[in-house]
């Protein structure tokens, strides 16, 4: 089993990641019409690292590409453009000969644990099955593996011959991270893993995970809609909107400070339990349509304090110390900031 | 002043193969006039199931087996279809999770906006588009009078939400059954769409019946709130008092286990087990098997709703407080 190391070190790091889906008219079409071809730009241009250890939250509303970040990092879509690495190893290698041996050191969870899982398969099958893949453990080490998993997720041994069916959604989610946990990896990519669970089940899979990431050292990118959840789970967080990353730092100083216009206007919209009465700013507006971008900053149309040059050109993500944003509005106040040793939101 | 919607110990079932499920189990609230009761409850705790018995659109084998409805002085839960089709639009109105299902794709929304009204007010043709456009306006549709010729597909969701808010209503009707109206959609659209809904209800004097899972929705919404565990009601009482003093052990579970960005909890409360199935439903206390303060008289006689301080919970703890 790994352990938890104190040093921050990095295993995953992704470099100018993009990833465009070709969505243009059937080929007669466009030549008829004279269409050209329109690609949808569902990641275009995301760089971050994970420590070990870690987790880092991505968050955004939907179309904002944070799910396709996590199909790109465990190779179910290859990259467009750019650089995925995995403790040094391109990601690129995962079709290789060395694709094996990297493989196993990642794992997803999946959004719907009532599709993720086998209907036919009993739960002990479904568990055994990445052993099967990159094991030769024997039949009865197997066993003895599936019934510690099981032990590990809080579900009983005697699970192993019942049918998914036969347990509820959260009992379902937690057969699934047995699975992801089955070959010890080190980086777990979840995919709004609590979104389709009542809150009182929700609770009971954050709390598993968050004990399994200190009894396994496991690193996590943990995607999600839900600020709150985030919150909860998250050393850190990114806020991506349409395929870009806009703001990127710890927890705290992102729920406490926050300086992009759009994290700020998503945390004022998040209805909160201790919010009774206090006056939300709706925001304006609406994500665009990613197949046809707002020129410049992308949020420029929704944003209260655009001005010329976010309409005209798009900003890149700038660091200080250990925050990353990109907006013109922040950049442009950073020298006097920088001298005053801090950096209040424009 | 009599309440604009109140119910008397509503029971739904379902008669099946195997048996009868019931589904709803003695329910009873009101709404007031101009007051917004949430309804919160997990999956399958028959939040909807109450909402759509209030508007006669239980599916079948569905039936009302036991209570009563009221609107206003009108007892609306043995009317026949027919009759209930003249209040539904008319007197109640609904918002449901999906606005794509909810409107028809193949008139223009104006058209079935103004359908609404001529089915239910006295108005003309031209007289009826006029209000519609108004409607529009009214929930914050920029340029209503050229897009009431849209279709639906031509909105987006939150739009669309907004016509369905404009559908639902376009007759003033007395009672708005929200049903999770804002679940699909993201957050910062979200927010949008309930302060829409408590402005305009606000200025009509309409009572509305907010269902949905989220309690932050009904912490910035609602007025008072009902909590529902597998087919009855567990705790009723201002969103205050059960937010911040929950007295069901379910709702303090409930509570405890919703992440927060104010503060930090190193651990969310979580409540074992999950919420039992209609066919295998607990004998006393449905709750009591996840329970942490489940007492003899919970596995042997199930509790009504009994006064506990300033709210009202269904759990044998409150017995002697009445």
């Amino acid at each position: 089993m790994s352990t938890a190391t104190t040093i921050p070190q990095v295993l995953v790091e992704v470099e100018d990641a993009a990833r465009w889906f070709d969505v243009s008219a059937p080929w007669l079409e466009r030549v008829l019409s004279g269409k050209k071809r329109t690609m949808l730009r569902a990641v275009d241009g995301v760089s971050f690292t994970i420590n070990r250890g870690e987790t880092l939250a991505l968050v955004g509303e939907s179309g904002c590409g944070k799910s396709t970040i996590a199909r790109l990092l465990v190779g179910l879509y290859p990259l467009t453009r750019g650089e995925i690495r995995i403790d040094g190893q391109s990601i690129a290698e995962l079709k290789g000969p060395n694709g094996k041996a990297l493989r196993r050191r990642l794992q997803m969870i999946f959004q719907d644990p009532y599709a993720s899982l086998n209907p036919r398969w009993r739960v002990g099958r479904i568990i055994t099955e990445p052993l099967n893949a990159h094991t030769t453990m024997s039949q009865a080490e197997q066993s003895a593996r599936v019934d510690e998993l099981l032990l590990q997720v809080g579900l009983d041994p005697a699970d192993k011959l019942r049918y998914p069916h036969q347990f509820s959604g959260g009992q379902r989610q937690r057969i699934s991270i047995a699975r992801a946990l089955a070959l010890k990896p080190e980086f777990l990519v979840c995919d709004e893993p609590t979104s389709a669970l009542d809150v009182s089940v929700q609770a009971q899979v954050l709390n598993i995970m968050k004990d399994l990431q200190r009894e396994l050292g496991l690193t996590y990118l943990f995607i999600s809609h839900n600020l709150a959840v985030v919150h909860h789970v998250a050393d850190r967080v990114g806020v991506m909107y349409l395929g870009r990353i806009v703001e990127i730092t710890s927890r705290d100083e992102l729920f406490e400070n926050p300086r992009h216009p759009y994290t700020r206007m998503l945390l004022s919209a998040i209805p909160d339990i201790e919010g009774k009465g206090r006056s939300r700013t709706p925001v304006a507006g609406e994500v665009p349509n990613p197949l046809n971008p707002p020129t410049g900053c992308a949020f420029h149309p929704r944003c209260p304090q655009a001005r010329e040059q976010c309409r005209q050109e798009s900003p890149e993500l700038q660091t200080i110390g250990d925050i990353q944003v990109a907006c013109h509005a922040v950049a442009n106040h950073w020298p006097q900031n920088q001298a005053s040793g801090s950096l209040a939101p424009p | 002043m009599k309440p604009v919607l109140e119910i008397k110990g509503l029971s739904v079932e379902f008669a099946t193969r195997r048996g009868v499920l019931k589904a709803l189990d003695d329910v009873s609230f009101s709404i007031g006039a101009g007051e917004i009761l949430g309804v919160v409850g997990e999956s399958g705790a028959g939040k909807s199931m109450t909402g759509a018995a209030i508007i006669g659109l239980l599916e079948p084998p569905g039936r009302i087996s036991a209570g009563e409805i009221w609107l206003g002085e009108r007892r609306i839960d043995h009317l026949s279809n027919a009759e209930m089709r003249k209040i539904r639009g008319r007197e109640i109105g609904a918002i449901f999770q999906d606005p794509l299902t909810s409107l028809n794709p193949l008139y223009t929304v104006g058209k079935q906006i103004t359908e609404t009204i001529t089915t239910h007010l006295p108005l003309s043709y031209s007289q009826a588009q006029q209000r519609a456009v108004e409607l529009l306006e009214a929930t914050g549709i920029p340029a209503a009078r050229d897009r009431i010729d849209h279709y639906p597909h031509q909105f987006s969701g939150g739009m669309r939400q907004r016509v369905v808010i404009a559908l639902a209503l376009a007759a003033e009707p007395k009672l708005i059954v929200a049903d999770e109206p804002t679940t699909a959609l993201d957050v910062s659209i979200q927010a949008q769409i309930i302060e829409l809904l408590k402005r305009l209800c606000r200025e009509q004097g309409a009572a509305v019946m907010l269902i949905t899972h989220d309690m932050g929705v009904i912490a910035e919404t609602a007025d008072r709130v009902v909590v529902m565990y597998a087919g009855r009601v567990a705790e009723i009482g201002t969103v205050n008092d059960v937010i911040h003093q929950p007295k069901h052990p379910y709702t303090v579970g409930l509570m405890g286990s919703i992440p927060s960005i104010t503060g930090h909890k190193r651990r969310l409360v979580q409540i074992d087990g999950s919420m039992p199935r209609l066919n295998a439903i607990p004998p006393g206390c449905a709750f009591n098997p996840r329970c942490s303060k489940v007492m003899q008289d919970c596995r042997d006689h199930r509790p009504d709703l009994m006064g506990a301080g300033v709210s009202q919970a269904a759990c044998w703890l409150y017995k002697g407080l009445q």
